[in-house]
């Protein structure tokens, strides 16, 4: 049997891999997902990722597993595996590569050359799981504090405050932790003065007004112009990759909600997407459409956030406040469907919580048709005033094969001309029934990011309406038995019913053991649940790929060579959400 | 007035002054709520207008904190640089046909050395603080008003010109047929630019960029002394809106109504464009900023002051 009958479809170019380098070097592993998974010795991996670079031209994530204490285990792993999970843009496709290590001889060579994203990433990897990228140039912790001990993620290290010693912090420790925190130019390749000139190093952030929660930079001041940057993260770091190892497929949810928080049911939908594809669990048409109205709100109200911030961090003061206006009365909507509002955790595996309330329609038709005059409104303010051009125009550009290289999805890809949005050209969850366009730039700076945005606040009310006229009857949650809770009428009728409401209620769903991703274009870019399944009540690694994490990583590239006040217009553009980057 | 009349004038003034300041700040924060869809400070008192108070309360009692790491006597001498200058800078307003601390005969003269005197307050606080954030809006406020102040001088030289004469008595005389505003509107553009500008607000608040660079040159102040910084601010707002009045829109001429109330009508509508501005325009760049100043604000004043005396040659050539 040829190999990759094993898979599914997308067999040409895997057909074509296995000739360039022979199909012996590969295994191969069926994920629910149906997207080609080679396993690959790490030998041959530089070699193979170069080439299919070609073919798949960005880095959509790199992340690690720990395989140890998996029972259903593909045939090819050992202790630690390493994913790189790779993305086409023409076709829509995505391949992952998976290498796996033991314990003992915990390293693999770092893909930097290949793809220059991966730098964090692996940082990541080392940080959580303490595998080792040789050849990478600055090897250290990124999310967790520099003086942590172990490898957060781990299967032994502990996932709970009560698992571990109590926490103190005496005087000497507190030095420690001090010295640790010193910044060194000379760790990150710059110098501290040339024959000309001293440098200044301004710490901007974790607390500064523009940088949108805690996120801080290292900045090489030469007088206002920066010389260089060093994005700084992990402030906001909760662990809710661990924490998903201790939740149930259920109760994961409200954590999703908090990962983009000005996302809210976005993450959701990243989410369940993923755990039904797990569960093969098909959504009924009412609760696809239920779902992509909340989340199109959803991407308005975030939209509205970087629009009025957006303004403000180019020294606009009024825009914010109408457009944080406008986000209240779209909360009032959602708080009116959901009962919640930043963080209803209202998507269920399955379909939704409720269904919508009596007289929905109304509070959406009042609010989608009174946007649009408004957007006009704030087009004239902020838009079109000439300062803010001059501010932003030309300023933070990079162009799409940049964007491409660093792992830049979303609005932030599109401002540079790249006619790509998932929800067209690879629909998911019912975006193949609605109409709208895709909004693009054409230069990729920091003014078209900002545009992009805005075109697209006037898409998704375009969607809105299409849901709001051509909502479909029908149930709001799916008869599977993984459904979580289970209609609730149903469970007094026969006893099938009752039994799942009890197990999904009181332990959980147990979904089949698999692994699974699966990707949607959230607020920010391309958010991505990598799900795999024990056969377990919970998951045994999930892996959150979020928009914001590579955006942050590409900092310094477009600011170098610009003065402060351009940084703050870049950081205001990107659009990014600490709690998304750190998770 | 006599000798005493004066000084009691005087001191009215300064409470007046500095009262006034507290209350645009209170009227700038309803204003800039009303336009903002959002109420402002509306508990204390009629309308919120107590907040002054307790806005007072609460600076006067913070902890009066002096970093360690500063040059402790300028820190502290730095506040009251901008509130004094901008005080003094009060004496020459003429607010109606009498009323005035005195009329110098350099009396325009002596308000923009004051108003060039509070820049060393912005210098020394960013210098002194020892902080790179306020380093950094110390060396922008540094630029910024150096060359603002050029062609605030520059562009005031018509109004002079038409008037023939330097104290603000004779100027505001000089307008009983006809206010500066019109012959002189480049001269009132250029001057409300750079009276922006030197009063340190948005859309010219570089120093102190919030989104740039936290608070700038007062990054390190607290409590009274971050006050001071404050009231010196509003009191330049006010100094510069008077001046405004003065120069260009009459001062207290107009029919009716008494001269000092016509003197506040006017200057109340200054400030509330003044506002105004604020809530509407969006900080340009630093070097934007100066670009705007040397290319287009220079010549601009330069090209008034040549038309006018061109024009004010001819027409003594005709009389």
């Amino acid at each position: 049997m040829l190999k990759t009958e094993v898979l599914d479809n997308n067999g040409t170019y895997v057909d074509d891999l296995f000739a360039r380098h022979g199909a012996d070097v590969f295994d191969t592993q069926l994920t629910k997902d149906n997207i080609p998974t080679l396993w690959i010795s790490r030998n041959k991996l530089i070699e193979i990722l170069a080439s299919l670079k070609k073919e798949f031209p960005m880095l959509l994530d790199l992340f690690a597993v720990d395989e140890r204490l998996r029972e259903h285990k593909p045939k090819a792993a050992k202790d630690f595996t390493v994913v790189y999970h790779l993305l086409n843009f023409s076709r829509c496709e995505e391949i992952r590569i998976k290498v796996s290590v033991s314990e003992a001889d915990i390293s693999v060579p770092s893909v930097i050359s290949v793809w220059p994203n991966a730098n964090w990433y692996e940082r990541e990897a080392w940080d959580m799981f303490g595998v080792e990228f040789t050849g990478h140039p600055n090897l250290c912790r990124i999310l967790l504090p520099p003086t942590w001990q172990g490898h957060a993620l781990r299967k032994d290290h502990p996932a709970r405050a009560t698992e571990m010693d109590p926490f103190s912090l005496d005087e000497e420790k507190q030095a420690q932790e001090m010295e640790a925190l010193t910044f060194r130019p000379e760790d990150w390749g710059m110098q501290e003065k040339t024959e000309e000139t001293e440098y200044m190093f301004l710490n901007l952030g974790p607390n500064h007004p523009s940088v949108h929660g805690v996120f801080r930079i290292a900045l090489q001041l030469d007088g206002e112009v920066v010389v260089d940057a060093v994005p700084d993260i992990g402030y906001h770091h909760r662990g809710a990759e661990k924490m998903a190892e201790r939740q149930t497929w259920h109760s994961y949810m409200p954590y999703t909600d908090r990962i983009d928080y000005l996302g809210g049911v976005m993450n959701n939908m990243a989410y369940v997407m993923a755990v039904e594809s797990l569960g093969d669990i098909k959504v009924p048409d009412r609760a696809k459409v239920i779902r992509i109205m909340l989340a199109e709100l959803f991407r308005i109200s975030s939209h509205l956030v970087f629009y009025g911030t957006f303004a403000q961090d180019v020294g606009q003061m009024s825009p914010v406040f109408y457009m944080f206006a406008d986000r209240e009365r779209l909360f009032g909507i959602i708080e009116a469907i959901t009962g919640g509002r930043m963080h209803p955790a209202w998507f269920r595996i399955g379909g939704v919580a409720q269904d919508l309330p009596i007289g929905w329609e109304k509070l959406v038709r009042d609010f989608i048709d009174s946007m649009p005059a408004r957007m006009d409104h704030y087009q004239k303010m902020a838009m079109d005033n000439s300062i803010l051009k001059e501010r932003t125009v030309d300023i933070g550009t990079y162009s799409t094969e940049e964007a491409i290289d660093w792992g830049i999805t979303g609005p932030n890809l599109r401002a540079t001309g790249m006619d790509w949005d998932l929800r067209r050209d690879r629909p998911y969850g019912g975006y193949d029934q609605f109409d709208f366009e895709v909004p693009v730039g054409n230069k990729g700076d920091c003014y078209d990011r900002a545009a992009v945005r805005v075109e697209e606040i006037r898409q998704s009310l375009r969607i809105i309406r299409q849901c709001l006229d051509n909502m479909p009857e029908g149930p709001y949650k799916s008869d599977h038995r993984l459904t979580t809770p289970p209609p609730k009428e149903r469970t007094l009728q026969d006893i099938e019913t009752l039994i799942h409401h009890f197990l999904n209620v009181s332990w959980g769903p147990v979904m089949p053991a698999g692994e699974t991703s699966f990707l949607i274009e959230a607020t920010k870019g391309i958010n991505n649940y990598h799900l795999i399944s024990d056969g377990g009540t919970t998951s045994y690694r999930t892996r959150i790929r979020t928009p914001s994490f590579p955006a942050l990583q590409q900092i310094p590239l477009i600011s170098r060579g610009l003065m402060i006040p351009d940084l703050i217009a870049i950081i205001a553009s990107i659009d990014f959400v600490m709690a998304d980057v750190d998770r | 007035m006599s000798e005493l009349g004066t000084m009691v004038f005087g001191l009215v003034l300064i409470l007046a002054a500095v009262g006034g300041a507290a209350l645009v700040t209170w009227f700038e924060r309803r204003l800039l709520g009303i336009w903002q869809d959002r109420y402002g400070p509306n508990r204390l008192g009629p309308f919120g207008v107590l907040q002054v108070a307790a806005d007072m309360i609460k600076l006067l009692t913070k902890h009066d904190w002096v970093p360690p790491f500063s040059d402790k006597m300028v820190f502290i001498f730095a506040p009251t640089a901008i509130v004094v200058a901008m005080l003094l800078g009060f004496t020459v307003v003429p607010f109606g046909p009498d009323l005035y601390v005195i009329d110098l005969n350099i009396g325009l003269l002596f308000f923009l050395s004051m108003t060039s005197l509070a820049v060393y307050s912005v210098l020394l606080a960013g210098l002194a603080s020892n902080n790179k954030y306020a380093l950094l809006g110390g060396l922008r406020s540094a630029a910024q008003m150096v060359s603002y102040e050029v062609f605030m001088g520059l562009s005031l030289m018509g109004v002079v010109m038409l008037s023939g004469s330097f104290s603000l008595l004779d100027i505001v005389e000089a307008q009983r047929d006809q206010w500066f505003c019109i012959p002189q509107f480049l001269g009132l553009y250029v001057f409300l630019i750079a009276g922006v500008a030197e009063s340190h607000r948005l859309p010219f608040d570089l120093p102190e960029a919030e989104h740039e660079l936290t608070a700038g040159f007062h990054t390190e102040y607290g409590g009274m002394k971050f006050a001071m910084f404050m009231l010196g601010e509003y009191l330049g707002l006010i100094l510069i809106s008077c001046m405004i009045v003065t120069l260009f829109f009459g001062g207290w001429l107009g029919p009716w109504l008494p001269p000092l109330l016509w003197f506040c009508i006017k200057v109340f509508i200054v400030i509330c464009f003044f506002i105004l501005l604020r809530a509407a325009i969006p900080r340009p760049r630093y070097d934007q900023l100066m670009s705007l100043g040397w290319k287009y604000m220079l010549p601009l004043a330069l090209f008034n002051l040549v038309v006018t005396a061109v024009i004010a040659l001819a027409m003594q050539g005709q009389g």
